[in-house]
């Protein structure tokens, strides 16, 4: 039997922002000399502690929406989700529910648009890891160490429609969503350290006879985790699909369950969800008022939002920038600030500095653009333009050669005589005015 | 509109304790189940009304748009001794708990 | 000393007449006296401690709070000083931080002398339902002093400290109030930061000033009101002078007596003791009218569906890893509100419950606002009834709700509302009575109240402990 995968991604996306997503400790785990060094009475759960939501990651949440073609909400608000585990401190996450920051958008890809459901702002659980002490000679006791660095980091999580269906299309899908975001800036979309994270749901679906219609959205879908990778993402699809296409010849349906990636085995097991019944017990958290999201509070943050690619390799063309090199400088930010600085300084400096840094003829990141100028100003200036100096040498370099020689042997001629410091233009047209 | 009373099961109290993280005292079970009946009941008034064109009080503090600036507030920050002062059982720095199940 | 009002013991120290050691040493044989039997402590701070307090403060002199002796519900977070919620959960928490009222209080110079009892997590109304004994009433020490502040009004009745911070989610600073002589007042929602109150029920909890008077709490109020960035609930209304609000004049103003709320359940006593009450209002130029105000029965309906609701979820985070003990340690009272409350929100039951739960309070909201266009401020008991026997309240689950009845309905509003002696019942037993204000009218009750005490002294007495 011939199936469709059908497969949704869910993809967290730790911000950048410089302190937490509800207090002002700092955001940055992965690099915490200790555990436990960046926590306060909220981040750790304290009693009668109270959150306050950081603006700056609200706005890097709609700017990841609109980046994705979304929609931005007018009223939105944080939600309360229950369960239990060591890593969430209050027993509950500060998330969004029904009315998330943005909703609708799109990703374009080469087999197809994957729409985006939602993108909402949630906040981060701690990180949990576990050891085996040995108590004794004989036994061992197994612990969770528990570090809050991370708790209540701010988290974006992106959810899409079901609509990747192959393990191509998810790894230029992934790659290209973790492109756009870096552009942003608000993220480094690191999967090694953590700071994006991956889930997906696959399902499979019988392909019709009639290839025009789509398959339908078959009655199950289960859920992967522990996928650390664009590659891994793509392998447990195709390992899925195998799978569960085996259950479906079989005229049964694979259950509805959590699975997680085994890499090194190269198959999904089953996996203990932490969230045990998942009823979440949604409800709206009072201690955090709604926010009300105007228009030109989304124009403001839109702003942001970084031209295309194509744009941008047109405007340095425009400036005289050669394609080739154009390319090349619009991949490299260090690149684009550098000729920015030049545009400010002296505009006709622009293309010899792109063809410059493209030919490696100058250490872009160690010398500053006012000294790149300074240096070609400084060369030209050493140029001899006085026609009083240059005159002398011209009629002894004319007496000196017969008639019909050609100009730019004289012009060298020249060159030679003043150690290449005559000025070009001005040589020739001194030395033709002299011919004549 | 529920026109019967609530009937809670043994089921319903130990599902209700487990989603609230409860250890419950198996004597006392029967206990809970009257209670949550009672308390049920006396609150199914609530139930009655017709609230269809009411929208929901959700906050009552009238504020919109409360929030902080990306700032670091070092003022609130706990050393990791006073992080750990009131822990129970801590190793190294973490805080320490029985062993959970591996994902 | 301690009898006298803030403003006297102002003067008195100010002018060396009276140095702030004597009245901690009073405070203290008191305390020496009375606490083993009234139990309104949990927590007693060394004297020491609280000397080096009053040394730290030589340059706050010029407060008004300067150098007095106060307590605070053990709901608030006291850095260095134990703070147990009256659970065996929290017996050894030592918080690492700070409450905002209790750091603007310091910062006003006033002198902390201890945590006092409540009913655990803010569960209950009368300060049996913990696991550091109940309170006694001053008044009778075979009945409750009330809940879930009663640690605190019994400290102030029985000159254990001269003024206390207790904690309003359904009647909990009122409710003891009224039982004990003493004036409480439960503000409007937002109008004092929650940081650092352990949280009972977020949308309605309220931190405020319970005291002899309601000059004093006018004082107090001004100190520890005012919006606070580590609270997004708390309001950016500015804070009047509340003092000098209490000079104004009141003949302006209307008071409306719910008619549905003098009816059937209510003691006769108690009845007749506010109705002499409007008889002195008049005198002072006051106008009392009926008004209708329908909601009792659904109002408490309504509360006992959101509170534990939102309790349920505020008490998740004690899991015994981070700090405290087990949730095994939760007494039956706490498990059956954190029951309901997990139900109430449960999927196929948030629609029925929680979710209709804050439609009724859009009603009440309705019906609150409809009252107020016939009167400025609202007259209402206090307490159906008496302060009961032990055990009364605490095993009966719904009379225990019952107890409620009247103030619930002003925490799912967000009003202020003023707790304040009103007389006595034939028996000895205090009665209360509270005037409700619009939002953020703290200014107009508590200048209302402030002219009824300087008319009568039902607030002056103190009980024979």
């Amino acid at each position: 039997m011939n199936y469709a995968l059908i497969c949704g991604a869910e993809i967290h996306v730790e911000l950048a922002t410089k302190s937490k997503m509800f207090c002002g400790c700092k955001n940055d785990p992965f690099h915490a000399e200790k555990p436990n060094i960046y926590t306060c009475p909220v981040c750790l759960g304290l009693p009668g502690a109270l959150p306050v939501p950081n603006k700056k990651a609200i706005e890097d949440c709609i700017l990841i929406g609109l980046a994705l073609g979304c929609t931005i909400a007018k009223v939105s608000k944080f939600d309360r989700k229950h369960y239990f585990y060591p890593d969430l401190p209050k027993g509950y996450q500060i998330s969004q529910y029904d009315q998330p920051f943005c909703v609708g958008g799109q990703v374009e890809t080469s087999f197809g648009p994957v729409q985006i459901t939602r993108v909402h702002l949630e906040e981060d659980t701690a990180k949990l890891h576990h050891e085996t002490l040995s108590v004794g000679a004989e036994s061992a006791r197994a612990v969770s160490l528990i570090d809050f660095n991370r708790s209540s980091v701010p988290l974006v999580e992106i959810v899409t429609e079901p609509d990747i269906h192959s393990a191509e299309q998810a790894k230029e899908f992934l790659k290209k969503v973790r492109d756009i975001i870096r552009g942003l800036g608000v993220s480094d979309c690191d999967m090694e350290k953590g700071t994006m994270r991956l889930e997906a749901n696959i399902s499979l679906a019988p392909v019709g006879e009639d290839p025009g219609v789509p398959p339908s959205l078959p009655p199950y879908k289960v859920e992967v985790k522990n996928i650390n990778s664009f590659r891994f993402f793509a392998h447990a699809l195709e390992y899925e699909k195998v799978r569960q296409g085996e259950i479906l010849d079989k005229g049964e349906t694979p259950l509805q369950q959590t699975l997680g990636w085994r890499e090194a085995e190269g198959k999904t097991v089953v996996q203990r969800t932490k969230e045990g019944s998942a009823d979440y017990r949604y409800f709206p958290d009072p201690d955090i008022p709604p926010i009300v999201i105007s228009r030109q509070w989304v124009a403001d943050i839109a702003k942001r939002l970084p031209e295309l690619q194509s744009t941008k390799i047109d405007s340095l063309i425009s400036m005289g920038i050669v394609e080739s090199a154009a390319k090349i400088i619009v991949n490299n930010q260090v690149m684009m600030d550098y000729l920015e600085h030049v545009k400010i300084l002296n505009p006709k400096y622009i293309q010899s500095a792109a063809k410059d840094m493209v030919n490696k003829k100058i250490d872009y990141k160690k010398l500053t653009p006012t000294d790149y100028i300074k240096n070609i100003e400084s060369k030209n200036s050493e140029k001899i333009t006085d026609p009083a100096v240059l005159t002398p040498l011209i009629t002894k370099i004319l007496q000196s050669n017969p008639q019909e020689t050609p100009l730019n042997f004289l012009i060298g001629q020249l060159m030679k005589a003043t150690s290449g410091k005559a000025d070009p233009q001005v040589a020739s047209k001194l030395i033709t005015d002299l011919i004549n | 509109m529920a026109k019967t009373k609530q009937i809670i099961t043994t089921n319903d109290v130990q599902h209700v304790a487990q989603l609230a993280n409860l250890p419950l005292d198996p004597a006392k079970i029967p206990l809970y189940q009257k209670q949550l009946e009672d308390s049920l009941e006396y609150v199914r008034i609530v139930q009655t009304l017709d609230l269809d064109n009411v929208e929901e009080t959700v906050q009552i503090s009238g504020l919109t748009n409360v929030w902080r600036e990306d700032v670091v507030d070092p003022s609130r920050t706990f050393t990791q001794e006073q992080a750990l002062a009131n822990a129970p059982s801590s190793l190294n720095g973490f805080f320490m708990v029985n062993g959970i199940m591996k994902e | 000393m301690i009898e006298k009002s803030i403003i006297e013991l102002h003067e008195l120290i100010k002018s060396g007449l009276l140095k702030p050691e004597t009245l901690i040493d009073e405070v203290y044989e008191n305390i020496a006296k009375y606490n083993d039997k009234y139990n309104a402590y949990i927590t007693i701070r060394d004297k020491k401690d609280v000397l080096a307090d009053l040394a730290m403060a030589s340059d706050k002199k010029t407060s008004l709070l300067y150098g007095i002796p106060y307590s605070m519900k053990d709901a608030y977070l006291t850095k260095d000083v134990r703070t147990t919620a009256a659970s065996a959960i929290l017996e050894d928490f030592i918080p690492p931080y700070s409450a905002t009222v209790y750091k603007k209080l310091q910062s006003a110079g006033a002198l902390l002398i201890g945590k006092a009892n409540l009913d655990a997590w803010g569960h209950g109304a009368s300060t049996e339902n913990n696991d550091f004994g109940p309170t006694k009433n001053p008044w009778d020490d075979s009945r409750v002093a009330g809940g879930s502040s009663g640690g605190s009004a019994a400290a102030i009745a029985s000159s254990m400290c001269k003024f206390s911070i207790g904690e309003d989610t359904g009647g909990s600073i009122r409710n003891p109030s009224a039982w004990t002589n003493t004036t409480g007042l439960k503000v409007t929602y937002g109008r004092v930061s929650r940081y650092g109150a352990i949280a009972y029920a977020s949308s309605f909890d309220t931190i405020g000033p319970m005291g002899g008077s309601a000059q004093d709490l006018a004082i107090i109020l001004e100190t520890i009101a005012g919006v606070d960035p580590y609270d997004a609930t708390s309001s950016p209304e500015p804070v009047p002078n509340y003092l000098q609000g209490q000079t104004l004049k009141v003949g302006n103003l209307t008071i409306g007596m719910p008619k549905e709320m003098y009816s059937h359940g209510l003691d006769p006593e108690i009845k007749s003791s506010i109705e002499e009450a409007t008889v002195e209002f008049k005198k002072i130029g006051v106008k009392v009218v009926d008004v209708s105000l329908p909601i009792a029965e659904i109002a408490l309906a309504a509360y006992y569906l959101i509170a534990p609701s939102e309790s349920s979820s505020n008490l998740a985070r004690y899991d015994g890893m981070r700090y405290g003990k087990g949730r095994e340690l939760f007494t039956t009272e706490n498990i059956r509100r954190i029951m309901i409350g997990t139900y109430a929100l449960s999927s196929g039951y948030y629609d029925a419950y929680y979710r209709k739960a804050q439609k009724v309070r859009t009603l009440l909201i309705q019906k609150y606002e409809d009252a107020f266009k016939k009167c400025d401020v609202l007259l209402m008991p206090v307490n159906p009834g008496m302060p009961p026997k032990f055990g009364q309240l605490v095993n009966d689950p719904i009379q225990n709700m019952l107890a409620d009845i009247y103030t619930t309905s002003i925490n799912q509003v967000g009003v202020p509302s003023l707790a304040l002696p009103a007389g006595f019942s034939k028996s000895g037993l205090p009665i209360g009575m509270q005037l409700v204000g619009q939002k953020f009218a703290e200014s107009t009750i508590l200048n209302l109240g402030h002219k009824y005490q300087s008319v009568t002294h039902w607030h002056t007495r103190k009980p024979k402990l």
